[in-house]
């Protein structure tokens, strides 16, 4: 492989490994508070069609980023009031939710396929065309965004007193309450994070991957994303890593087919089935290991009741 | 619960006389009702979204001695027979399932409503009342091969399929056949994704081509995603699928390949309206103009253009065939002896590679 | 004036069968009144989803057969949920029982037997409640989240059809197309209601329902499942062993998933084909919930969902509404369903303003 191979499929894979990373960090806060939204691929299709309309009527990425976060904040919160207000099933909610945003973002794209957009250039352009230095400077701003926040929300859980309260709500939820924290409120913000992240993720397929609007163009990512919290152990610093092993493992198949040799031999459906496997072994890894700090949430998945 | 049973059993009976029923109170004067059903939905910039113009183009022709109707998103299988057998129920004269994985449901329900016609596209099973019908797109790719042969600067073509089905080898081969009569090193990488909906797997399989020599892509899996990426990355450029998509590679469509099914849906409605309606399988191609070449993309030389048009015109006249021999294999083996064509049958089945193409494994 | 909820000390059973009723009401009422905001024909659209699969006899078998899968895998779910088990991969293991029972079929090709079709069936359970075993071995000895890991053996089940469809098991006369050959003969469900398609899986759907309403009620083992749900601890002093429990949570509910799984491959399907996995085991949570948990009430639930698959495809061909529109609709019932909850375990209670701010 020469040098310029190597840039160029680091390239691909960081663009491919960007959506599900966005998404996965915000999932992985929902889930570090206790809660696991399993609309993630619902709330991601909201996002994309939302920041595909915006940048078609209005030509500012930007702006359609933002709204794409604002539609994702919108739909996590029917997911949010149904399970933290009314204490529904997370997993049905979670469910009915990827319907729902399936159907909606369909619904509403009625009319936008076969219209191209253009997509976000990138961030440095007097660097992006330099052969060696692009591989650093050469993506646009969501890349850029997608790292910040591995380190935002490592920061946020590692050293802030807010992150301590949200760990606390997911580890132990009822305590949490007793010393005063309102842990529907926390969950609630968590919630609404997750959906802003989800909604960008979202926005990546029209802006970063593809221009265009085509029905549930998202193709099962959301999935992928909700793995790759498992697959990290629930740390923003493994998760960066593993959502570009994840889009590694995704690209590398379609680098082998195009281009021959011994890997091409593989089928492809075992490319892609690895993701979900290697997250099963990781599962099993982590309690074989039986570390406390790489344990799931106490609280995942299980409403909230206050005795009273 | 007996007399639960005896209510469904009744239902039963009431639904196996009602085709009858339809049948009669339909009159003549009242427009012809035509049922689609999609496997997609109708905003996929491709497949479905090329059959729904068809559909459109038949309601525009006829006007109001048609009246039409489309279910989208029918999964291939025990969906698609309940759609079919509603669209039968509700009185539809003459359906069109437009997806391979219809087959088997198509003449299950045809079976039970021999007044309703049937056409599969892409099938091979027929009956009394079941049509097949398709289109000659490697007749396209032909064209878009010369095309390729000229322009290509490395000599290496991608082409993006979903899953290795016989049309999709017909493609591959026919394109690589017809670059290679211009270019002799011409070679041909096909790489399957295993999806038909995912654009932005396509898109990395564009990449991962541009990214390893290869210059001149086409797609398969009929949506603009594989042209976006050659336009962006400005390789000598790709293929329309399906329809002109210049909107979405003003630079890098070099020409499109055009599903042009309208034709054929009015023919065969306006066959319906006038009894003449006979199964058969039609497979019209270039001649028919129920596939179309696009106008070439502003890169493509005068030289190139002309080229290409020879070559769609001894399609159109029949005095050039890509599939005959002699052809080699992709061993180099001779497959095809010189002046021996292949016969339609040879090519619905087609499962070998033409010397030039690098198998998949 | 200001609301609170307050706990019934026990779920009212009125609201337990109040709530579905209203759900369903209710979105026929709001969904009627937002399509027409937005544009459609928003009675016509509540009309042909939810009525007409009802009035027109003609849908009553396409809802038979609809539900039948949902219903099977429904009371399995229900059980396993019942006892605190969340076995979310029931995709996953329809999926294998519809490919065991597929590997029967072609094991036997071409020869005749009544055994054969018992033969599927057993494969077919055996399949999904050995997948279903992996998420069981994996939370008993190890604790691992089952949630997860039912899931993600899901999706990697979906590329083990598409692998096997493709190569090993590609109908040799096929003209190259991923899918299996037709079953024989004998390796075909039988429909029970001539010149209808109404096939033996939909009474077996009934008598599942009936015998796991029947044991989850009147039997130890139920009555075991219940207690280890309801109360775990309360369980282990009563000397149930909560790791047992999880066996047989996972074993019924795979086992069940994959009998739905070989009954729709052997019944409408016929062959394997890639688009076999057709949601049958993420729409069953959701009936389960519909359900209440109960054996009997999953039966009403899935039909329900049934008339709003079928009456989907009914507003498209007759009023054109698209198929994303009748997807939202079944999402806004889910979601009425999923907050009608509420009221089976709180009432809401009209309390002073100043003893607001205790609220919580």
């Amino acid at each position: 492989m020469t040098t310029e191979l190597i840039i160029a499929v680091i390239i691909t894979v960081v663009g491919a490994s960007t959506p599900i990373l966005i998404a996965a960090l915000g999932e992985l806060v929902v889930e570090r508070a206790g809660v696991l939204n399993l609309g993630v691929e619902g709330m991601m299709l909201v996002g994309a069609i939302t920041g595909f309309v915006i940048v078609f009527t209005t030509g500012n990425h930007y702006l359609a980023i933002a709204l794409a976060a604002a539609a994702g904040v919108a739909t996590s919160l029917i997911f949010g009031f149904l399970t933290l207000s009314l204490s529904a099933n997370q997993t049905a909610t979670g469910l009915a939710l990827t319907i729902f945003g399936t159907g909606f973002s369909a619904l509403a794209g009625q009319g936008f396929s076969a219209r191209p957009v253009t997509l976000l250039g990138p961030l440095f352009p007097g660097l992006a065309g330099d052969p060696v230095w692009r591989v650093i400077f050469g993506y646009s701003a969501l890349v850029y965004f997608a790292l910040f926040m591995v380190l935002a929300i490592w920061w946020f859980l590692k050293k802030t007193r807010a992150g301590l309260i949200l760990r606390a709500v997911g580890e132990n939820d009822l305590s949490a309450h007793s010393i005063g924290y309102s842990v529907i409120g926390v969950r609630y913000m968590a919630v609404m994070f997750g959906g802003a992240m989800a909604g960008i993720a979202g926005a990546c397929f029209p802006l970063l991957l593809t221009p265009q609007w085509a029905d549930g163009m998202t193709a099962g990512r959301g999935w992928i994303a909700v793995a790759l919290v498992v697959f990290a152990s629930w740390r923003p610093l493994r998760l960066l890593v593993g959502a570009y092993l994840f889009g590694l493992v995704m690209t590398t198949e379609l680098y082998a087919k195009a281009g021959g040799g011994p890997l091409s031999a593989i089928p492809s459906e075992l490319w892609a089935a690895l993701p979900y496997l290697a997250t099963i072994v990781v599962l099993v890894l982590i309690s074989i290991r039986r570390d406390a700090s790489t344990n799931a949430p106490a609280c995942l998945g299980k409403p909230f009741v206050p005795s009273n | 619960m007996t007399i639960n049973r005896r209510t469904i059993l009744k239902s039963g009976l009431t639904a196996a006389m009602l085709p009858l029923l339809s049948s009669v109170a339909f009159a003549q004067d009242e427009p012809l009702k035509v049922g689609f059903i999609y496997i997609g939905t109708i905003n996929d910039n491709g497949w479905n979204y090329a059959h729904n113009q068809g559909r459109l183009y038949l309601e525009e022709q006829l006007g109001d001695a048609v009246e039409t109707t489309y279910v989208e998103n029918v999964p291939e299988g025990p969906d698609a027979e309940r759609v079919l057998r509603e669209l039968a129920q509700s009185g539809h004269d003459l359906i069109f399932a437009t997806s391979f994985g219809y087959g088997d449901y198509v003449l299950k329900v045809a079976q039970q409503f021999p007044d309703v016609k049937f056409e599969h596209a892409t099938g091979y099973q027929r009956a009394d009342n079941v049509a097949t019908y398709n289109a000659r797109f490697h007749e396209g790719r032909a064209v878009a091969g010369t095309v390729a042969g000229h322009m290509s600067e490395t000599g290496k073509g991608g082409y993006i399929g979903s899953f290795p089905i016989p049309e999709v080898v017909m493609g591959v081969n026919a394109f690589t056949l017809a670059a290679r009569k211009v270019n002799p090193d011409f070679t041909m990488t096909p790489v399957y994704i295993s999806t038909w909906n995912d654009p932005a797997k396509e898109a990395d399989a564009a990449r991962a081509m541009i990214d390893q020599g290869i210059d001149v892509i086409t797609q398969h899996t009929d949506g603009p995603a594989a042209l976006q990426v050659a336009e962006e990355r400005g390789i000598v450029g790709g293929f329309g699928q399906g329809a002109d998509m210049s909107a979405f590679a003003p630079q890098a469509q070099l020409t499109s390949i055009i599903d042009n099914w309208g034709p054929h849906y009015v023919n065969a409605a306006q066959a319906v309206i006038d009894g003449t309606w006979e199964s058969k399988d039609s497979w019209p191609g270039l001649k028919e103009g129920e596939v179309q070449i696009g106008p070439y993309g502003p890169k493509v030389p005068e030289d190139v253009k002309a080229a290409a048009e020879a070559v769609k015109e001894g399609q159109i006249d029949g005095t050039f065939n890509i599939f005959t021999g002699p052809i080699n294999d992709h061993t180099g083996a001779e497959r095809v002896p010189a002046g021996v064509t292949l016969t339609d049958a040879e090519l619905l089945s087609m499962d070998w590679y033409v010397e030039g193409v690098n198998p998949p494994s | 004036m200001q609301f609170r909820l307050e706990r019934r000390p026990e779920p009212s059973r009125v609201m337990i069968y109040a709530t579905p009723v209203a759900a369903v009401l209710l979105t026929m009422v709001v969904g009627a009144v937002l399509f027409s905001l937005i544009g459609f024909d928003g009675l016509g659209a509540v009309r042909e989803i939810f009525l007409t699969p009802l009035t027109n006899s003609f849908k009553w078998q396409d809802l038979g057969v609809k539900a039948a899968p949902l219903i099977i895998i429904g009371v399995g779910l229900s059980i396993s949920y019942r006892a605190n088990v969340w076995n979310i991969g029931a995709e996953g293991q329809y999926i294998v029982g519809g490919l065991a029972a597929t590997w029967v079929a072609l094991a036997t090709y071409g020869m005749t037997g009544w055994w054969i079709l018992p033969a599927m069936l057993v494969a077919g359970v055996a399949g999904g409640a050995a997948y279903a075993a992996i998420p069981a071995l994996l939370k008993t000895r190890l604790g691992v989240n089952e949630i997860l890991t039912s899931l993600m053996l899901t999706y990697a089940s979906v590329q083990l059809i598409y692998y096997l469809v493709r190569a090993p098991w590609k109908d040799p006369m096929g003209m190259g197309f991923p899918q299996t050959r037709i079953f024989s003969e004998a390796a075909r469900l039988p429909t029970i209601i001539p010149t209808t398609i109404v096939h033996l899986g939909v009474p077996i759907a009934i008598v599942v329902a009936l015998v796991a309403w029947f044991i989850m009620s009147r039997s130890v083992f139920g009555y075991r499942m219940r207690v280890v749900g309801a109360a775990p601890h309360a369980a282990r002093y009563g000397g149930f062993s909560e790791n047992k429990t999880i066996w047989l949570a996972l074993l019924v509910s795979g086992g069940l998933a994959g009998m739905a799984g070989m009954l729709e491959v052997a019944g409408p399907f016929q062959r394997m084909v890639p688009g076999f996995p057709t949601g049958y085991g993420f729409t069953a949570i959701i009936v389960a919930f519909l359900g209440r948990l109960n054996p009997l009430g999953v039966i009403f639930a899935g039909i329900v969902m049934a008339i709003t698959f079928v009456g989907g495809e009914v507003a498209q061909t007759t009023i054109g509404l698209s198929s994303s529109a009748a997807g939202v609709f079944q999402a806004m019932m889910l979601f009425f369903l999923l907050a009608g909850d509420l009221l089976v375990r709180y009432r809401i209670k009209r309390v002073q303003p100043q003893t607001a701010g205790v609220t919580p």
